[in-house]
């Protein structure tokens, strides 16, 4: 019977609808609504565990799919289906959303319903956007995405909400509006929006790089990428701590995955041609972001150009594999595979940084690093967990955040040894940011009798950090089933990359 | 041989897991068997595995554990190897951990974080473990960074000191610098054969010899060299070579178990053991040979001196253990890797009993560390005294003590040594002899010797150490006079023959070894070399500087006042870092924030862009007046416009 039931749908309109229903149930009792949102994002947790359970790694086809048609006049499709590319972030999605229902259980005052209901119907746009193999569906569900984040840190969000969510919102849909004009005269040419017959289509050079810009500049706001990083910083200081998670963890992965899934398999010959170009911008992010973070008063800012230098290897990882082509051995899949990695980890690890931070802010309201100092003395559990996530934001084997640096340095060595010593550098300064923050942070005597009062995590806090150390752990020790879920759809789409697709 | 391997490294782990996770319920003394327990384990194993190799029954092996990742035409796994090399630094590393457990019972007695600092040491024990049995340059990698991290964790234990949590930092970026290059030395591996497991690598490593790598243009190096220098670099930060070394002093911040165990014993020589093991990597690179032979001897000869003027007697031991390492390294430098390791072997011994010989002292002048307010402790600590001056005497190279045979050897291998450099570098280690000697014992003079100078309120309350203190002195002590006797077998011998490899053109220890006609004639030999009367030497001025004379060496200051400056800063290295390359990284981030992100992105594009839209619809607005006539003026001038266009 399982095997009937359309599960994509499911996964999708589950948390959209039952994210509807929250709302009303905020008449009965504030109880009600915490509940139900917390069955409702079990619920579809459950349901992508059951779609990995279904998933057969060994083929790079498209699984699960469902195919009606929606719009005939212009041939758009309400078409599903995932691939090793898409489960992996379909269950970051799930498992980050229930941390997060769990994490806003007792903090937000006033419109929770509103709150809980926001960010179920987030998940279920997000889930689409990793679904959808139809062009017109996919780009619904990215502007879709950007409604309930708009709600979330205009509602929910600090002093400055305005200016960040005008910034986050135009800045985004900036971007997204050149996505749309090139879907449309892919349509116009191809006649189709079925993302995998694009992917198929042939262009002459010139169509190619125009293409290949317009995707750049929707994805490159999206991930983000220096210089058009500036929304995140703003975005993350004034979203509630929910919203950054969700931002960190998980938004900011839909433009790494609109790369695979448009740009590299589309405008391949673009991509390959273009590659310099995007290796280049990606070493900058790694190296002057991580300088700029060091600047940094504020934790969340903080994190958030982490953030962006952590995607640099992301986006390095993915464009790195046209020089690696030539190579021999396997480097260019360690690369992707190594870019794909770092998502995952980073939204682990991110997210966790992310709940670290409004732990403290919850207590103390304050997000500068000036105003801690000690809360080791005070919050001695707490340390430990914010130790071990810096620890793996600075890429400590073992952790999450090793692997996929790691994988990503090893391979753009054979490209260019100043490629991976670029990259590398940011063992340097990530190390320099983070610990240098912990070190004011969490080390030293209480900085201030307020420090000296904070209490420990409470059982909640603890549960939501412990599985995130777990699954930060367990990826840097074992990595290889993630690995296994990608590898066939991986190794697929280097062979797109490899066709140029030119007409 | 697979689950001996995973118990003797899964005990300290499981140990250092119960004492932190439930450090509350089990209590100061549950928290302190468990590890213990754990470490005797491991420690009672790899004798097991040793007795094995000693007594020839067992050949070396490569055991996979679990596949880390795979990939269509590669593949990352974790697991150990097992040989004559791996087996040693087990041994030692267990020794050491051990005698440090049980020392740390006594000496962190009153501490609140007693369960959390036994944690820390036997997690310590594990990543070291997981490092020196590595079979592949990941888990190598892994064991690397993670003994980093227990560094960091444990030179920051007094969390509220800010002198520890700057040395922490500290100790962590310099390491960094190091490890920026060890992974790229590890991509170049990968780059060049493919394979991270040592096995494959070493056995094609006379294949690659002449690969090239492309480093800017058209320049091209030899693959080898790249490796090994980027390898280097790595082992210079964690076995703190000059210019990377000065982490090391700083972390005397933590308390002096691990100063004894992780900086003097183990971690630091882990950069040794390194090097050693990638002999056949190495082998194939003069370049590199030579680098690190200078570098060794800088090390040996620059950093002893330093020990001469400092007057905390931790940061004495500190110096005494970089200039220490520098003598490994030049060993290495010179393809002698058995006498490095063996160097390492009894340096493991010598310097964790001085260590923990200063920690008696510290502990029982209630943490005192000024050499200035001590003296005269002799009476007072008998066993401490005699266990130091054996520390001592091994450190110097005093004849028959473990310290001669192993720095003798280095010292004739560089001797024997061709590569450029090795005649510098003779000089050098040779000098560093006198040097050792005048230190360690200056160090020991003012301590244990002449008049009391302790505080008033500690004086009349000296005692000696209570058992759990100087039974691990003792059992240290028994080594430290020993371990030499083994040279037969472990240098001249062939214990190493399967671990280390030694090309035919760089023949220093073969030199060695067909001069060696058994212990008693080395010990001869050795009396006729300059090295001995050396060190005899340095001991007699230090006594005659300390003892005999003790004004000569405030007069010695005023007259060499500029020297004495230079090593009081330290070649100045310490300023230069953080006044150059820290501030300088710290301003280059605030120009990029303020400037790049501020001013020129946020400040002019993205918040210029929005303005410039603002200031259109502002004059666009005007256009839109809502007056009826403003809209009939300009539907008229426009129709006479177009009528103009039309008929002109």
């Amino acid at each position: 019977m399982l095997a009937s039931l359309p599960i994509l749908s499911v996964l999708i309109w589950l948390p959209i609808f039952g994210g509807l229903l929250v709302i009303p149930a905020g008449k009965v009792s504030v109880h009600a609504v915490r509940w139900l949102a917390l069955f409702i994002a079990l619920a579809t947790f459950l349901a992508s565990i059951a779609l990995l359970g279904g998933f057969d790694a060994q083929q790079h086809a498209m699984q699960f799919r469902e195919y009606v048609p929606w719009i005939r006049a212009f041939d758009v499709y309400y078409s599903l289906g995932v691939d090793g590319i898409s489960i992996p972030l379909i269950l970051l999605t799930t498992v980050i959303t229930v941390l997060v229902v769990i994490a806003g259980w007792g903090i937000v005052p006033g419109r929770i319903a509103e709150y809980f209901a926001s960010f179920l119907i987030l998940e279920g746009l997000m889930i689409g956007v990793f679904c959808a193999l139809d062009a017109i569906l996919f780009y619904i569900f990215f502007e879709g995405m950007l409604i309930p984040m708009f709600l979330i840190i205009g509602i929910w969000g600090g002093p400055r909400r305005v200016y960040a969510t005008v910034k986050f919102f135009l800045y985004t849909f900036f971007g997204s509006i050149f996505l749309l004009v090139a879907l449309v005269y892919l349509y116009l040419q191809a006649n189709t929006f079925e993302i995998a017959q694009l992917q198929q289509f042939h262009l002459s050079a010139r169509e190619q790089y125009l293409i290949f810009l317009a995707f750049l500049i929707a994805f490159a706001v999206k991930i983000p990428m220096w210089p058009v990083h500036t929304w995140l910083p703003d975005a993350h200081v004034e979203a509630p701590t929910g919203g950054s998670v969700v931002l960190a963890a998980i938004m900011l992965k839909v433009g790494g995955y609109g790369f695979l899934r448009f740009s590299i398999p589309i405008t391949s010959y673009a991509s390959e041609q273009l590659a310099g170009v995007i290796i280049a911008v990606s070493l900058v992010a790694i190296v002057y972001i991580g300088l700029v973070a060091l600047a940094q008063r504020d934790m969340k800012k903080l994190i958030a150009y982490s953030s962006i230098a952590h995607m640099g290897f992301v986006t390095l990882g993915f464009f790195v594999i046209f020089a690696l082509f030539a190579k021999a051995g396997s480097s260019a899949e360690l690369a992707m595979q190594g870019g794909m990695v770092q998502m995952i980890s980073h939204g682990f690890i991110s997210g966790a940084m992310f709940l670290c931070v409004g732990v403290l802010y919850d207590r103390m309201h304050s997000r500068q690093i000036a105003d801690y100092g000690g809360v080791v003395n005070s919050m001695p559990v707490f340390a430990v967990f914010f130790v071990i996530f810096a620890m793996a934001n600075v890429g400590l084997p073992g952790t999450s955040g090793f692997v996929g640096e790691f994988m990503v340095i090893l391979a753009s060595f054979n490209a260019n040894v100043w490629y991976a010593f670029l990259a590398a550098l940011t063992l340097v300064l990530g190390a320099a940011y983070t610990l240098w923050m912990i070190k004011r942070v969490v080390f030293g005597a209480p900085g201030n009798e307020q420090v000296a009062a904070l209490t420990d995590l409470n059982r909640r806090e603890f549960f939501c950090l412990l599985v995130l150390t777990l699954l930060v752990l367990w990826l840097g020790l074992w990595p290889a089933p993630l690995i296994e879920i990608m590898d066939a759809s991986v190794v697929h789409l280097l062979h797109q990359a490899q066709l140029t697709n030119l007409r | 041989m697979k689950t001996l391997c995973l118990i003797i490294v899964l005990a300290p782990l499981a140990g250092a897991l119960v004492a932190g996770l439930l450090g509350r319920q089990i209590g100061r003394a549950g928290a302190h068997s468990v590890t213990i327990a754990g470490v005797l384990v491991s420690f009672a194993l790899s004798l097991v595995v040793f007795w094995e190799f000693v007594s020839g029954q067992a050949v070396p092996v490569s055991i996979d554990v679990y596949q880390w990742l795979s990939l269509a035409s590669l593949e990352f796994k974790v697991g150990f190897l097992i040989d004559p090399l791996t087996v040693i630094m087990m041994v030692v590393v267990t020794f050491v951990s051990l005698m440090v457990h049980i020392y740390t019972i006594g000496y962190m007695h009153d501490d609140p974080g007693y369960q959390r600092f036994f944690s820390y040491i036997s997690l310590f024990t594990f990543s070291m473990l997981m490092l020196v049995m590595a079979n592949n340059f990941l888990q190598l990698f892994f064991g690397w960074e993670a003994v980093g991290l227990v560094s960091y964790l444990l030179i920051g234990f007094w969390y509220t000191r800010e002198s520890a949590i700057f040395a922490n930092l500290k100790a962590f970026l310099v390491n960094r610098v190091g490890d920026l290059g060890f992974l790229l030395g590890i991509a170049a591996i990968l780059s060049i054969f493919n394979s991270l497991d040592y096995q494959a690598v070493f056995s094609h490593a006379p294949d690659v010899s002449g690969q090239t790598i492309a480093i800017a243009g058209s320049m091209h190096w030899p693959a080898m060299t790249v490796i090994c220098l980027l390898l280097f670099v790595g082992a210079m930060g964690k076995s703190a070579q000059v210019p990377l070394h000065v982490w090391l002093p700083d972390s005397m911040e933590g308390p002096t178990p691990i100063s004894a165990l992780i900086h003097a014993a183990t971690m630091v020589t882990a950069g040794i053991f390194m090097v050693a093991r990638m002999s056949p990597l190495f082998e194939f690179s003069d370049i590199a040979l030579s680098v690190v032979l200078v570098i060794g001897a800088l090390t040996a000869f620059f950093m002893g001196l330093v020990g001469i003027v400092q007057n905390d007697i931790k940061r004495v031991v500190a110096y005494s253990t970089l200039s220490q390492l520098g003598y490994m390294t030049v060993a290495l430098g010179a393809s002698a890797y058995s006498i490095a390791i063996f160097h390492l072997f009894t340096h493991a011994f010598f310097k964790a009993l001085l260590f923990l010989a200063a920690g008696s002292v510290i502990v029982a002048l209630h943490h005192e560390q000024d050499l200035r307010n001590m003296g005269g402790l002799r009476k007072h600590m008998p066993i401490t005294y005699w266990t130091a001056l054996i520390g001592a005497l091994a450190l110097v190279g005093f004849p028959g003590f473990s310290g001669f045979f192993s720095k003798d050897a280095i010292i004739e291998a560089v001797y024997h040594s061709h590569l450029p450099g090795a005649g510098f570098a003779y000089v050098l280690v040779l000098a560093g002899v006198f040097v050792t000697a005048f230190y360690s014992f200056r160090l020991l003079f003012l301590a244990f010797h002449g008049k009391s100078r302790l505080k008033p309120e500690v004086e009349g309350h000296v005692k000696e150490s209570p058992a759990v203190i100087t039974v691990p002195l003792i059992m240290l002590a028994i080594p430290s006079v020993l371990a030499g006797l083994l040279i037969g077998q472990f240098v001249f011998g062939d214990y190493f023959a399967e671990s280390l490899f030694v090309a035919d053109r760089h023949g220093a220890v073969a030199e060695l070894q067909s001069h060696y006609h058994g212990l008693w004639s080395f010990v001869l030999h050795g009396l006729q070399g300059k090295a001995v009367w050396l060190a005899l030497a340095g001991i007699f001025c230090a006594w005659w500087v300390y003892l005999r004379q003790p004004g000569l060496a405030e007069w010695g200051k005023q007259r060499l006042g500029v020297l004495h400056r230079v090593l009081l800063y330290k070649y100045g290295f310490d300023e230069f870092y953080q006044g150059v390359i820290s501030a300088g990284t710290r301003r280059a981030g605030s120009v990029c924030d303020r400037f790049g992100d501020r001013l020129v992105i946020d400040g002019l594009v993205v918040n210029g862009f929005a303005r410039m839209v603002n200031w259109c619809s502002l004059r666009v607005r005007n256009v839109q007046s809502g007056y009826l006539y403003h809209y009939a003026f300009t539907m008229i001038l426009g129709l006479l416009i177009l009528l103009g266009i039309r008929y002109l």
